[in-house]
């Protein structure tokens, strides 16, 4: 039994099914659009909604970058690059500015997104109000009629318990003045870049069977209050032990011999490109 | 020495992969397919069951890759019905034309067409059988040889692909609720995501492929205490289905599916369709005693009803499945049980196995953003507690 697998992996018909879902989601921005999901090669939760908004896309033209939290070289970024690769035979990169669609796990890259590139972020969990209402029913109703209480109402009770907004990643946004979202866990520093890209931005849960959307010159913004603003992950006086980066995202590494904490970029291709003198600043 | 610590994922994934492979061919010695496909019925009516996907091949070969890991085979399998276009719909299957191989009613002891128990691990003694280590290909040759003759003794004088099911028989007596004749055509949950509240279809497409251990879990918890159900077994059935689909080129057909009773079964084979194989499939009927209040406000016990079906011989799947159903149709916010996104979202291998073992990605960015607000809560603490 020899059997050989259509470009993109997915038979047309599936793709068009997607790409209808994607282009609803982008007209209803932030909306949290169903669709059918196929199961895929990789495994649900490791990005296959992601992996889903890609094949649907790609083109036999486009140049494809996968990241997996900052990493080209990470487990789930490799994995999937390989079965779009081998599905597709497209070229792949690991410079953001040469991709026409970038897959990426929980990071927007450093080097700003250009008008005409599309981002595609891998979601795990897409229900931003799911922390207080567990039935999908209800929070689809919840969105329906705006009610945003709830997710005010946790941010409130951080300030109450902790002083601070307390959110890790997935800091929720308010999409064209209308829809809340989940923004997938980026960090905190990533979510001012979600507003008004030049990019088109999608996202695709795919256990969850959601795709959604912010298209291009969207206004998106971080949930907070007056008196308490949304603030991104200090990295004050640090910078890069690599490149010597500064204001960008950085992991904190524990050197095993000296005990000591070092910084270093979280986003590899950019750091690269930086130590081979390809970037400047 | 800058690159060592940015790179170097792609290399040891590589090395992992070979390492797997190792880890199936190290002893020397390959399953066949067609090993697994006369020797390992069971984990291939379950994966095939699981994975929705009725190809026994298929299923032997994902066994095979999966070094026979349901949930790994059944994660293949589905990703492999990911690329198959949808080119025709079967016409309705309807469960009276099973060409019966084990049929027994746990309400009835006498039943028209009789009790056939067919094969079951239910009346073996669970003891291991320690010939079996001896036991060769022309053994089994041997064995099936004379089963053979002593089966051509006994003639069969039943009509296996036309018994009677059990619970028309508590139909016509009236105590089972005559319900309507549904024929609006399923939602195919493969086609579109679930929407709650589900419909009955969908509910029983998602029970039907998932996970036999979270179906069975689920089933007995309803069982045991969460609403202590515990349902008579009316009919379970298992056997082979056959499948038509409607000539291509003559559509006009397509609608004029004829009722379910047994005098058109003729009719329904003899329209313009082909015949393209057959299903194994375990089908269960149970019954609930429920109350009910007549229109003169009397309370009545009638017998509800809960279905199960899935591909295979998977029984303990098919009645849990049946109790779920019934569960389910009934509703309510008492038990989780009983509701349907409790249920319904967590049965799904392919994806409760997929969310769970991706804990083991890196999380280092999302770590991190939790880390920073850590310590910026103990910063904000600390301060509280020096005023």
């Amino acid at each position: 039994m020899n059997i050989n697998y259509n470009f993109a992996f997915f038979d047309e018909d599936s793709k068009r099914e997607i790409r209808r879902a994607t282009l609803k989601a982008v007209a209803i921005p932030g909306y949290q659009v169903p669709f059918a999901s196929r199961e895929m090669p990789i495994a649900r939760g490791w990005g296959t909604g992601g992996l889903q908004l890609t094949l649907s896309l790609v083109g036999k033209e486009d140049i494809l970058k996968v990241i997996d939290q900052g990493s080209d070289e990470s487990v789930n970024a490799v994995n999937i690059k390989k079965l779009i690769h081998l599905t597709t035979g497209i070229k792949v990169t690991d410079q953001t500015a040469e991709a026409t669609i970038i897959q990426s796990r929980h990071r927007i890259p450093e080097i700003p997104l250009q008008a005409g590139q599309i981002l595609v972020l891998q979601v795990p969990l897409p229900e931003p109000l799911r922390y207080y209402e567990p039935s999908e029913f209800e929070t689809k109703k919840l969105h329906a009629e705006q009610e945003y209480s709830g997710a005010w109402l946790m941010l409130f009770e951080q300030i109450m318990n902790y002083k601070t907004l307390a959110t890790g990643a997935d800091h929720p946004v308010l999409v064209h003045d209308r829809y809340v979202m989940a923004p997938s866990p980026i960090p905190r520093f990533d979510n001012p870049k979600l507003n008004s890209s030049p990019a088109l931005i999608l996202l695709g849960a795919g256990r969850e069977k959601k795709i959604y959307a912010v298209p291009p010159y969207t206004k998106v913004i971080s949930l907070d209050f007056e008196d308490y603003p949304f603030r991104v992950e200090s990295f004050q006086d640090k910078s890069c032990r690599l490149c010597a980066a500064k204001g960008v995202y950085l992991d904190e590494i524990l050197d095993s011999i000296t005990g000591e904490t070092a910084y270093q970029c979280n986003d590899t291709s950019y750091c690269l490109q930086r130590l081979n003198g390809r970037l400047v600043g | 020495m800058g690159y060592v610590a940015v790179k170097g994922g792609t290399q040891a994934i590589e090395e992992s992969i070979k390492r797997l492979k190792y880890e199936r061919l190290k002893k020397g010695l390959v399953l066949d397919c067609p090993k697994i496909e006369s020797g390992l019925r069971c984990l291939i009516d379950q994966v095939m069951s699981e994975s929705s996907l009725y190809s026994e091949a298929l299923a032997a070969m994902s066994i095979k890759q999966a070094e026979g890991s349901p949930e790994e085979a059944v994660f293949l399998l589905r990703a492999y019905r990911s690329t198959l276009p949808r080119k025709h719909y079967s016409r309705t299957v309807h469960s009276e034309d099973m060409v019966v191989e084990r049929r027994i009613s746990a309400s009835f002891k006498e039943i028209p067409g009789g009790q056939i128990l067919g094969a079951a691990y239910d009346y073996t003694h669970r003891l291991i059988d320690f010939e079996l280590i001896e036991e060769t290909d022309e053994d089994a040759i041997n064995w099936v040889r004379e089963f053979n003759k002593e089966s051509e003794v006994s003639c069969e004088t039943i009509d296996l692909a036309n018994l009677p099911k059990v619970l028309d028989y508590l139909r016509e007596e009236g105590l089972i609720a005559a319900c309507a004749n549904d024929d609006r055509e399923p939602d195919d949950v493969t086609k579109e995501s679930v929407q709650f509240p589900t419909s009955r279809s969908e509910r029983l497409q998602i029970l039907t492929s998932g996970q036999t251990g979270a179906v069975t879990s689920l089933g007995y918890a309803a069982l045991r205490s969460f609403g202590a159900l515990h349902p008579n077994v009316g009919e379970l059935r298992i056997g082979n289905l056959p499948l038509y689909v409607d000539n291509p080129f003559n559509e006009q057909n397509e609608n004029k599916e004829v009722e379910g009773d047994d005098e058109f079964k003729d009719e329904r084979e003899d329209k313009d369709a082909y015949y393209i194989g057959e299903i194994k499939v375990t089908e269960v009927e149970t019954l609930f005693p429920t109350s009910v209040r007549k229109e003169n406000g009397q309370r009545v016990i009638e017998f509800g009803l809960g279905y199960g079906i899935c591909y295979g011989q998977n029984e303990t799947k098919a009645i849990a499945m049946s109790i779920l159903d019934h569960c389910l149709e009934i509703g309510g916010s008492e038990y989780p049980t009983h509701n349907e996104e409790f249920v319904l979202m967590q049965i799904d291998s392919v994806e409760s196995t997929g969310f769970i073992s991706h804990l083991k990605l890196p999380h280092y960015v999302t770590f991190q953003s939790e880390l920073d607000s850590v310590r910026k809560s103990r910063k904000e603490g600390s301060k509280i507690n020096e005023h």
